[in-house]
């Protein structure tokens, strides 16, 4: 790790304002993919700035009849409050197939959509990558991409996005509110936060420089039954070659979006018309301009299947 | 490093010294990496911190970069907790901060400021063992025991989550308080790798501390 200098602070204009005075200065709050990544010297922060006395870890209900998430309260603490097991069940979830116990305790609401990708050549320092290295070249394609896009990618990176989470909240139309460095707040839907790779895949959301997640708001629940279906390879505890987040209705109608296949929760609300056609409908107009690599393309029928097993299960 | 603990000078200790002294003199401390390229030059920075650690306060100066981990075995000398993965991904360094089982190689000990720790030491003796260290022993719930202290303190804060009524991957229904089952147990405690693969008599002594 390289050597740093660490400060405590108290407020979260003060945070934003604590990492724009300084070049390379980052944010800290879980610490479960910052120090990881440190450790490899993949990220190289020379100040840390501590987040986590900053308040921001409660979960309030909103004038419009929603949950605003503080962006410091805990994966487990989200999954497991009453009124997100009852009302947002995808979210509970999705937060569960996540992780470990020990890191769902750690990791935060803000910190989970802000993860890094977990390509084994984003992890590798000896081998090219765009995202950690820009103009270095993607391993990954042509290499090993069992693991990778099959959507949505470019010629500079295939990587996904590792969150269960944001899976969650992309299905449940969340917002990021934020504050920058200059005191102003403002709002981002979910299916803005994260971006594609395109030519530039080592910027991977929205957010500015400095800019600090104070919160995620959910909107009124929408009721129908919710599913989050995780495939992966083993049982517990690894991250998903696919994922299906669900919300279907009594009529069959509902939505979809798929986790494993992209550089951001995958979601298409367009394909969402097909739902009381079923999985194959859904999944051909989701996954319509796929560009699998041969290594992954056994993702394709993984996901409409995956697909066709949540809304099965939704139906029972 | 913390020197004035009384613990004798290992081969490991010898290694380490030696090691570091042959880098020094090799490699002059302004190198700078290419990963490091382009980043301002900062040298280690020492901080204090104050942590109550299985009962007793304890202040320490560590340099930033020292893992929660790291502060226990090297400066406080607790090394019940153990080093595997150094990456969270085993479990074996898994500790209690604040009544919560977390792991402790992905957290820094500055973070920690006036926070109670529990080691594998502040559960209990060999004279008087915690009910889940009498068990793993009672059901020979390990072989080379290296994943022993994580899989325990893991424990601890499994049964106190699953009691508190959290949700697991593997609860048929989210919203009622789960049950104890061998299938709750195993997913709940599958952030603890055992290689040897002693986790069926691992369930089992969790499964017997759960139903006293």
């Amino acid at each position: 790790m390289k050597p740093f200098s660490y400060e405590r602070v108290a407020s979260p204009a003060q945070a934003a304002a604590a990492v724009a005075a300084r070049p390379g200065a980052k944010f800290i709050a879980g610490g479960t993919n910052l120090l990881d990544l440190m450790k490899l010297q993949i990220e190289t922060p020379v100040h840390l700035v501590d987040v986590n006395g900053i308040g921001l870890d409660t979960i309030e209900p909103t004038p419009q009849g929603g949950l605003r998430i503080g962006a410091l309260v805990r994966n487990s603490d989200l999954a497991a409050h009453p009124r997100v097991r009852r009302d947002y069940g995808v979210l509970t979830r999705a937060l569960v197939a996540g992780a470990s116990g020990q890191l769902r305790n750690m990791a935060t609401t803000g910190g989970n959509l802000l993860q890094r990708t977990r390509c084994p050549y984003f992890y590798d320092t000896h081998m090219p990558c765009n995202k950690r290295q820009p103009g270095s070249g993607c391993s990954a394609i042509g290499g090993f991409s069992r693991q990778h896009a099959v959507i949505g990618g470019s010629a500079d990176c295939i990587a996904t996005h590792p969150s269960d989470m944001a899976v969650a909240l992309r299905v449940l139309d969340a917002t990021v509110e934020t504050v920058r460095p200059d005191g102003v707040a403002r709002v981002i839907p979910i299916a803005d936060f994260h971006r594609l790779p395109g030519s530039t895949p080592h910027i991977e959301t929205a957010l500015q420089p400095g800019e600090l997640i104070t919160s995620v708001s959910l909107p009124a629940p929408v009721g129908g039954t919710h599913v989050y279906r995780k495939v992966r390879d083993r049982a517990s505890y690894a991250f998903a070659l696919v994922s299906v987040a669900a919300i279907v209705q009594r009529d069959g109608s509902g939505r979809v979006a798929l986790g494993g296949v992209a550089h951001k929760p995958w979601r298409v609300e367009a394909a969402e018309a097909g739902m009381r056609q079923g999985a194959r409908a859904v999944a051909d107009r989701l996954l319509d301009g796929a560009r699998p690599t041969h290594e992954n393309a056994f993702k394709l029928p993984l996901a409409e299947r995956t697909l066709a097993a949540a809304l099965s299960q939704a139906r029972s | 490093m913390d020197h004035n603990a009384p613990f004798p000078l290992s081969r490991r200790d010898l290694l380490i010294a030696s090691a570091s002294s042959a880098a020094a003199s090799a490699v002059p401390a302004s190198a700078a990496t290419p990963a490091a390229a382009g980043r301002d030059e900062v040298l280690p920075v020492q901080a204090p911190v104050s942590l109550n650690v299985n009962g007793a306060a304890r202040q320490l100066t560590v340099d930033t970069r020292t893992t929660l981990l790291d502060a226990l075995r090297e400066h406080l000398r607790l090394t019940g907790t153990k080093k595997g993965c150094d990456h969270g991904q085993c479990g074996a360094c898994t500790v209690l901060v604040d009544g919560r089982r977390v792991v402790s190689c992905l957290s820094l000990a500055v973070m920690h400021q006036g926070a109670n720790v529990t080691t594998i030491e502040g559960l209990g003796t060999p004279a008087a063992p915690h009910p889940l260290q009498a068990a793993f022993v009672r059901h020979d719930g390990y072989q080379c025991g290296y994943c022993t202290p994580g899989q325990i303190c893991s424990a601890v804060g499994a049964l106190d989550e699953l009691r508190r009524g959290a949700p697991s991957h593997a609860s048929a229904d989210i919203v009622a308080q789960p049950m104890l089952s061998a299938e709750e147990l195993r997913e709940r405690m599958s952030g603890n790798l055992c290689r040897c693969g002693a986790y069926s008599n691992i369930v089992d002594a969790i499964t017997e501390v759960a139903e006293a």
